[in-house]
């Protein structure tokens, strides 16, 4: 059945998870914004923005635009979810609200000022070996050998999983954010892919395989309290899993990518590191590592004049939002010293991304690291993207660095 | 538009229009404030955009959520009785002179 659109809305053809688009989003983004503050695509016959004001406003109407019916183009109160939903991605308050509050201490401020000195010496560590390989006159991958395995040993040694089998986390990951758009080929060739794993990483929700005092135990521990069932603990330590990992690998591919291919704000970095922090944010809004996500309207509602009715799924492109012109001066360049402070990277208002102080600790200290050894770093050859339905993902950055 | 009076942490006077409906943090940020940070863009999840609130205000505030409350556990300078995020701070007409005071440091 073929839906009519409403009348007075603007009406695209575009395919958002089309390998084209994919492969480079910003003139379809461009096309989206300027064709309305709310456009309707007809080939998945969704609603749609790629406007700041729009994104945000939609993200921070939690009650109209709903997460529990999936935050994909998957509407789950009409299908059955492809996995048991997420106990704090796909739910709505109150539900949410319960275990929203427990990852939010266990990955608090607080705790980050706790993890600091470990995930500041694995990343010395790292980039001293790094150092040393680029120095003998090897060319490095920026993906394979600093944004992967950064966060892969930095967040699940502080989940307190196993040093084993942890790159089945990567398929997951690269699982999961494929599944928030179509059943198209790309997630279906991700999902031929972590079958093997899938075993893997339910096992290593359970208690048994998490190290005490971990992220992960502290989530049972808040179900010894009662915060929670035993049986949603695992469900909630898979939420570490599926979001920690592939998120903060792209955001950390793309901050080296941007940097790479912007010697001078390179140098600006170089002479100030204490602009890491503000460089990573600003690699975030100019290459946003989740590029959409999708909410339901649980009544009828209004988005900027356009009527939205109720049931309607409505996709929001962050990283349109974030190369909004309406919002940002110079949108399309790639400068450090910007501070985008509200951009919409890690999402906004109560489904905001929960373990955003972490992925900026990762990333201020990747960047720092990266400042302190190198006077410069440039792209050695062509990089290869991996292509995902929701992630903006390299599969390699080939790198020539030079040791200050 | 109601104003803001924010006092900063070395005794600067700095006076801030607010349009109704948008965060103090939110306007700061915006107008260069250097003293707050608000580094999660609104999202009361990352405790840099504390400020102290003058006492005749603070009832004028909505009680501090239980999210909000956990983050002021977790800002740099002390948490006092009048500490609030800023990003919670929503401006409406009734606020109009809202003096605060920044504190030392954010992050």
């Amino acid at each position: 059945m073929t839906i009519t659109p409403p009348t007075d809305l603007p009406v695209l053809e575009i395919d958002p998870f089309s390998l084209e688009f994919l492969a480079d989003p910003y003139p379809d983004h461009e096309r989206l914004r300027e064709a309305g503050a709310v456009v309707w695509l007809s080939k998945y016959e969704i609603y749609a923005t790629a406007r700041h004001e729009q994104v945000r406003a939609v993200l921070n109407d939690h009650a109209t635009y709903i997460s529990s019916a999936g935050v994909g183009l998957a509407n789950f109160n009409k299908e059955t979810p492809f996995r048991p939903k997420s106990l704090i991605l796909e739910a709505d308050p109150p539900a949410h609200t319960k275990a929203r509050a427990i990852l939010a201490r266990i990955l608090s401020p607080k705790v980050v000022i706790q993890i600091r000195e470990d995930f500041s010496k694995v990343a010395d560590d790292l980039l001293d070996a790094l150092a040393d390989r680029a120095a003998s006159g090897h060319t490095v991958d920026g993906i394979k050998e600093i944004a992967e395995p950064y966060p892969l040993k930095v967040f699940p040694d502080a989940v307190g999983l196993d040093a084993e089998g942890r790159e089945n986390l990567l398929l997951y990951g690269d699982m999961i954010f494929n599944a928030f758009g179509p059943r198209n080929e790309l997630f279906l060739n991700a999902a031929q892919r972590v079958k093997p794993v899938t075993s893997w990483i339910m096992d290593h929700c359970h208690r048994a395989m998490l190290r005490p005092g971990g992220f992960g135990d502290l989530i049972f521990q808040a179900a010894d309290a009662g915060e929670i069932t035993q049986d949603e603990a695992p469900m909630l330590v898979r939420s570490f899993l599926s979001a920690g990992i592939d998120t903060t690998v792209n955001a950390l591919g793309n901050a080296v990518l941007c940097l790479a291919q912007h010697p001078d704000e390179f140098a600006k970095l170089r002479a100030n590191p204490a602009l890491a922090r503000p460089a990573f944010e600003e690699a975030l809004r100019f290459e946003s590592a989740v590029q959409t996500f999708f909410r339901t309207a649980s009544r009828n509602a209004d988005l900027a004049g356009i009527a939205i009715p109720e049931g309607s799924k409505v996709l929001t492109f962050l990283a349109g939002a974030n190369r909004d012109p309406r919002q940002w001066p110079e949108p399309a360049r790639f400068n450090i010293e910007r501070k985008p402070t509200g951009h919409m990277a890690f999402g906004s208002g109560i489904h905001g991304c929960v373990g955003q102080v972490v992925a900026r600790l990762e990333g201020e200290l990747i960047l720092t690291g990266l400042a302190k050894r190198f006077k410069s770093m440039e792209i050695a050859a062509a990089p290869s993207r991996r292509l995902n339905n929701s992630l903006r993902a390299l599969a390699s950055l080939p790198l020539r660095l030079t040791v200050a | 538009m109601p104003r803001v009076n924010i006092t900063t942490a070395h005794g600067e006077q700095l006076a801030l229009e607010v349009p109704v409906g948008m965060s103090l943090m939110q306007a700061a940020v915006t107008a260069g404030v250097s003293g707050i940070v608000g580094e999660c863009g609104g999202s009361a999840m990352c405790a840099t955009c504390h400020v102290y609130v003058d006492e005749i205000f603070a009832a004028r505030l909505p009680a501090v959520s239980a999210v909000e409350s956990e983050m002021l556990t977790c800002t740099v300078a002390e948490r006092l009785a009048n500490s609030r995020l800023s990003c919670q701070i929503k401006m409406t007409a009734d606020l109009d002179g809202l003096a605060v005071l920044l504190p030392d440091q954010q992050q």
